[in-house]
């Protein structure tokens, strides 16, 4: 019953755009996977597993093109009737072998899927608003940067992401991940950067003229250098918040 | 007087060679627009033009033309048109003065595609239209949506006119059992066409209504969704795939059978278990495309599986083309040459395929040059390879003579070539890299440049290829050597007629025996 509320809320926050508004709640990774390594281990599992198929079914063709080429001798056509039994086994056997394989790589799928949406409980979480045409971030203290993301090293980073235009998607390459922003609806995607380092973001979702030129970086910082730019900046956003209190107590 | 008897034509034969000269017109539209944006990315920052718009229009043009205004056309009008009555024995269509009608609404179709060159703001909104931006571009959004309605009807009404032929003008002794696979391939595009373009309409009417007539259906300050539009899209165009995918195989079926003297392989298991599947599952797949669009996340895993079982289907026909040279008597001619070439660009696009289908994949994958790779395989270059061969099958048919065949192989070769550089160098660096689609300019992935300037020197050769194979037509159809009726010995029922046929076909209307069928090359 429970299971079947829960399918029935997700198809009416599917209908309304309202209750898509509301934050859903993220589900919590117990611990701390790094997806990036997860997707290439996967990708490679799958890249091996469609070469050796295609490898087979290239040879057997090849084969079959070669043999029974038109030649004197072999002027005609000559295949055999298929029996009834002969014509199920084709069915059936090849069915069985191709849904083995579906659903093995969707069992891997499907793990990879959950590291990819269940986020560590000891992350940075920063909100991001898109728009034509530049990627706007906001820290838990106030700090707000554009185009650059600073991030600690060794601290999975989460972003919850929305649209003030058109729909725009932040794909970061080097983290193997993207999710669309859009506006409306609250979206998110979650990385773990672990080494000091620069990396592109890029937009990947046709937002406008200048689609292509939406772009950005994640920087990493070492933790103590991160901590330190993220205090000052902090300090900076409350010097710059004090003054405006009094200003808008003043007409009230 | 000519001119006239053509345009006012009735004759499912001219329909469908006035079909194949307005989507051959289309596709070399389409191919310049392909090329023009190869040649702007093939070095980083402004080449031919410094307007990223102008970039942004070909994009839309190329993409709406080559799928609206040529593949679909192509296969489900040209051929569709051309063999089905020829092939189930029949004088003509059901309906032959709307097939006239559909054919006149895919000229106006394909003309309103072509004004985007010549009007103020043309459409910028891709092949997709995607609100929010399709409701607040400059560009001329509602020339897109009457292109996507027009050639939608267009493509309806056909659908209607060739359910009813082929269930009730068969031969007599023309069983459904006894049907080419060409002819239910074609069935079934139609039964999705029917089921799934109203839902593309309505889409692209919705955006349209909220940009010039001031509605909310996708503008989320005033309760609409962004998301609906993507989901109404990608129900109808992800079937539209299929709607390419099985008239171009089923073309692929008829010239294997024919080249290599054997009947279908299995032909009940690719019926039921290919086309029916296909048919089938079509419907239930559509969120692979919106794998990272914000959806919830158990229709994310769900359609994931039911994306992975698409393999079934397709494996199926796969084995039925394969199965059908065992035993064969296979000869190379240049409709040959394309239909191999279409297992074998079918083959890597269909296997490419699966990482896009696995979710987790996607979230690295999507959007970049590794699906439009992948698609231009699977869809784009197949589906032309299943074309031109086709075209070369049927040629001495339709013209009565005989194209070259040392040029059409010569064709082949420039053609395969090519597309093999440009897309197999797509796919790598869109796995490797993570180059975006869609993109005027790609500053931020300098590494990417020298891939790009490869990509466009093939796009050159495979054009060069395709020029070729036009140019053999031409020729071929005005001064090629006189064919016969029935060059390739094929016992199917539409070489059993006098080449070109006249009106009505036959003098007579066929019938067929109990042990004919469109495959028993000379055997039992």
């Amino acid at each position: 019953m429970r299971e079947f509320k829960k399918t029935a809320g997700a198809l009416l926050a599917l209908a309304a755009a309202g209750p898509a508004l509301a934050e859903k709640t993220i589900p919590t990774a117990t611990r701390v996977v790094d997806p990036a390594a997860g997707w290439d281990h996967l990708w490679r599992e799958v890249l091996i597993d469609i070469t050796v198929i295609g490898i087979i079914f290239a040879l057997v063709t090849a084969y079959l093109i070669w043999k029974y080429r038109r030649r004197p001798g072999n002027e005609q056509g000559n295949a055999p009737r298929l029996s009834a039994a002969a014509a199920v086994g084709w069915v059936l056997i090849p069915t069985f072998v191709f849904m083995a394989d579906d659903f093995y790589l969707a069992a891997n799928g499907w793990q990879l899927w959950n590291t990819f949406r269940e986020v560590p409980a000891d992350r940075l979480e920063v909100r991001l608003e898109s728009g034509m045409y530049s990627w706007d971030y906001t820290y838990p203290n106030g700090v707000q940067t554009q185009n650059e993301l600073k991030v600690p090293a060794g601290k999975p980073v989460l972003l919850r992401m929305t649209s003030r235009d058109t729909l725009h998607s932040h794909y970061i390459p080097d983290f193997r991940v993207k999710e669309d922003s859009m506006p409306g609806r609250v979206t998110y995607l979650w990385f773990y950067p672990q080494q000091p380092g620069t990396h592109v973001v890029t937009c990947t979702e046709y937002c406008g003229v200048m689609h292509s030129y939406m772009a950005g970086h994640v920087v990493v910082l070492p933790p103590a250098e991160y901590q330190a730019w993220y205090e000052a900046e902090g300090a900076k956003v409350e010097k710059a918040a004090a003054p405006a209190e009094t200003v808008t107590k003043t007409p009230a | 007087m000519n001119l006239k008897e053509w345009i006012f034509t009735t004759d499912h034969k001219r329909v469908g060679i006035l079909y194949l000269i307005g989507s051959i017109a289309a596709f070399g539209v389409a191919g310049i627009m392909a090329l023009l944006m190869r040649a702007e990315l093939s070095a980083i920052g402004p080449t031919v033009t410094a307007d990223p718009t102008t970039y942004n229009v070909w994009l839309y043009a190329h993409g709406a033309i080559m799928i609206l205004g040529f593949q679909i056309p192509a296969l489900t009008g040209f051929f569709a048109n051309y063999c089905i009555p020829l092939m189930i024995g029949a004088k003509d269509v059901a309906f032959p003065r709307v097939n006239a009608l559909s054919v006149w609404l895919f000229y106006v179709g394909v003309i309103l595609a072509l004004l985007t060159f010549f009007i103020p703001d043309p459409p910028d909104v891709l092949w997709t239209g995607y609100p929010p931006y399709s409701t607040i571009t400059a560009g001329n959004t509602a020339l897109y949506s009457f292109t996507v309605l027009i050639l939608g009807f267009a493509s309806i009404i056909g659908g209607v006119n060739f359910l009813t032929t082929v269930a009730f003008m068969r031969a007599p002794g023309l069983t459904w059992g006894k049907l080419n696979i060409f002819v239910w391939c074609i069935l079934g595009a139609f039964v999705m066409q029917l089921i799934f373009v109203p839902v593309l309409g309505s889409a692209v009417t919705l955006i349209s209504f909220d940009k010039y007539l001031g509605t909310h259906f996708f503008d989320p300050a005033m309760g609409g969704d962004v998301l609906t539009y993507q989901n109404l899209f990608w129900f109808y165009s992800h079937p539209a795939v299929y709607v390419i995918f099985l008239p171009f195989i089923g073309v692929v079926f008829e010239i294997i059978a024919t080249f290599a003297r054997n009947p279908v392989f299995n032909y009940k298991a690719a019926v039921y278990g290919g086309i029916g599947g296909i048919v089938l599952i079509s419907g239930e797949v559509w969120i692979h495309h919106l794998y990272v669009s914000g959806m919830p996340d158990w229709l994310r895993i769900g359609q994931m599986v039911s994306t992975l079982l698409i393999s079934v289907p397709v494996g199926l026909l796969v084995i039925s083309l394969v199965g059908t040279l065992y035993k064969g008597a296979i000869s190379f001619e240049t409709p040959m040459l394309y239909a191999l070439g279409v297992v074998f660009l079918f083959l890597i696009g269909g296997l490419t395929g699966i990482p896009l289908a696995i979710t987790a994949l996607t979230v690295n994958l999507s959007e970049t040059y590794y699906v439009v790779g992948h698609f231009h395989y699977v869809m784009a270059v197949a589906g032309t390879f299943a074309i031109f061969g086709g075209v070369y099958y049927w040629f001495p048919k339709m013209s009565g003579r005989m194209y070259n065949e040392l040029w059409g192989k010569i064709g082949f070769w420039i053609t395969f070539v090519g597309v093999n550089i440009v897309f197999w160098t797509m796919m790598d660096i869109g796995a490797r890299i993570g180059l975006p689609r869609r993109y005027y300019d790609y500053a931020q992935f300098p590494e990417a440049a020298g891939a790009q300037h490869l990509m466009t020197v093939g796009a050159v050769i495979l054009g060069v290829g395709f020029v070729i194979a036009l140019l053999n037509w031409i020729i071929g159809a005005a001064r090629g050597p006189k064919a016969g009726d029935n060059p390739w010995g094929s016992p199917s029922l539409e070489w059993s007629t006098v080449s070109p046929p006249p009106h009505g076909n036959w003098p007579s209307p066929p019938s067929v025996g109990e042990d004919w069928s469109p495959y028993a090359h000379g055997r039992r």
